[in-house]
């Protein structure tokens, strides 16, 4: 995370890879603690993925990553269970249903980022698809665009910002 | 979306990310300058500042509100950090209350019984209750500009202590046009002023330092 927080792209890709796992432990026991359906962890995954990524600024490199991890983990966690608060509650039939459908997606994706991936306007959607989905590099879709790669770097910025925000005013609507 | 998918994406916006301390600091200066020039322009120093600057009540006013001051951004570097602890930023909060209890028993030691009630009144408790939050609006506002960058876990808390911060500073420029030195005068009204700013604080902090 030190030399990511430098501005080295691969070092960050490694320190993102190896931290979902724990990531992921940690959202599952909450979810199971909480009564939520195991498939909502991938979502509170992604959601403090984004949290680390939009706040990684607030880290000092002087002190250990470990406690500014799990700070953002739990109020992360606390943000998304509350929200899906609805969801948890609704009658045994439904949860039924719920999960069955479930099974037949992939447990390692999320919904919730799909969903707000929507939500963005153009041409930020189609550069966070194109780099994400479709796994394209910035100067591809930047070629592919028509744009600098510098423009796509600020697109996709303002795009990952505007994303975290939509957690929040979901969050502000259900609360 | 893949998880997967997410970590390559978050990974190609790898620019280095601005410092909450660098920002805090920013929003510290340009806050005191707005300030400043509120002050300078519209109010400025009191006519005896000369001879004020030679008598221990004037100067010890400073001593409370700077002390107030640097205490506040102290932990407000603390706080916008997830998993920092205040450690001995909250001692210092102490300070600024500890340092005016102190002089207000030596006033009370020092002055005769019969002034107690004018010192404490004074004469200027209407601009003290107004110019402290209205010069307060500059770093507060910038304060909480700066704190939304940061990552606080109690964001209410975090937007009253940016409140203190803001009254600290407004409070040392509002100090040099007050002409009631009195620690009672400063210990009754000064407290009442910045009590309002904090609010304030607290109510944007609710709602703008969630993240």
């Amino acid at each position: 995370m030190r030399a990511a927080i430098s501005g080295d792209s691969a070092a960050y890709h490694r320190f993102l890879k190896a931290v979902t796992p724990h990531l992921r432990a940690m959202a599952c026991r909450r979810c199971d603690r909480f009564g939520a359906p195991r498939s909502e962890a991938e979502d509170v995954v992604q959601e403090v993925l984004l949290a680390i990524h939009t706040k990684r600024g607030t880290w000092d490199p002087n002190r250990p990553i470990g406690p500014w991890i799990s700070t953002i983990v739990r109020n992360k966690l606390i943000d998304a269970l509350r929200r899906r608060g609805r969801h948890v509650s609704v009658p045994i039939e439904n949860v039924i249903d719920f999960l069955e459908a479930e099974e037949q997606t992939d447990p390692l994706e999320a919904r919730d980022v799909e969903r707000m991936l929507g939500r963005l306007k153009e041409p930020q959607c189609d550069i966070v698809r194109s780099i994400s989905v479709d796994g394209h590099s910035i100067r591809e879709t930047a070629n592919r665009l028509r744009m600098t790669e510098g423009a796509v770097r600020v697109a996709l910025h303002r795009a990952l910002k505007a994303l975290a925000a939509m957690y929040r005013s979901e969050l502000r609507e259900n609360g | 979306m893949k998880t997967d998918d997410l970590i390559d994406l978050l990974a190609q916006d790898s620019a280095v990310p601005w410092k909450i301390g660098r920002i805090l600091g920013y929003a510290t200066v340009v806050g005191t300058v707005i300030a400043g020039t509120v002050f300078f322009i519209g109010i400025g120093f009191r006519p005896d500042i000369a001879s004020a600057m030679e008598t221990v009540r004037f100067l010890f006013k400073f001593v409370v509100t700077l002390s107030l001051a640097i205490a506040a951004i102290g932990a407000l570097l603390r706080m916008a950090r997830p998993g920092a602890r205040l450690g001995l930023w909250g001692w210092a909060f102490a300070a600024a209350p500890v340092l005016l209890g102190g002089a207000v028993i030596a006033e009370l030691i020092v002055m005769p019984e019969s002034t107690w009630v004018a010192r404490l009144v004074g004469h200027n408790a209407r601009f003290c209750l107004t110019l402290i939050p209205l010069l307060a609006i500059g770093p507060l506002a910038c304060l909480l500009l700066a704190l939304r960058q940061g990552a606080p876990s109690r964001p209410g808390l975090a937007g009253a202590v940016a409140g203190l911060a803001a009254s600290g500073i407004a409070a040392t420029f509002y100090a040099a046009n007050c002409n009631d030195d009195s620690p009672l005068y400063v210990m009754t009204w000064y407290p009442i002023a910045t009590a309002m700013v904090v609010f304030v604080g607290y109510l944007a902090g609710t709602k703008f330092l969630k993240w």
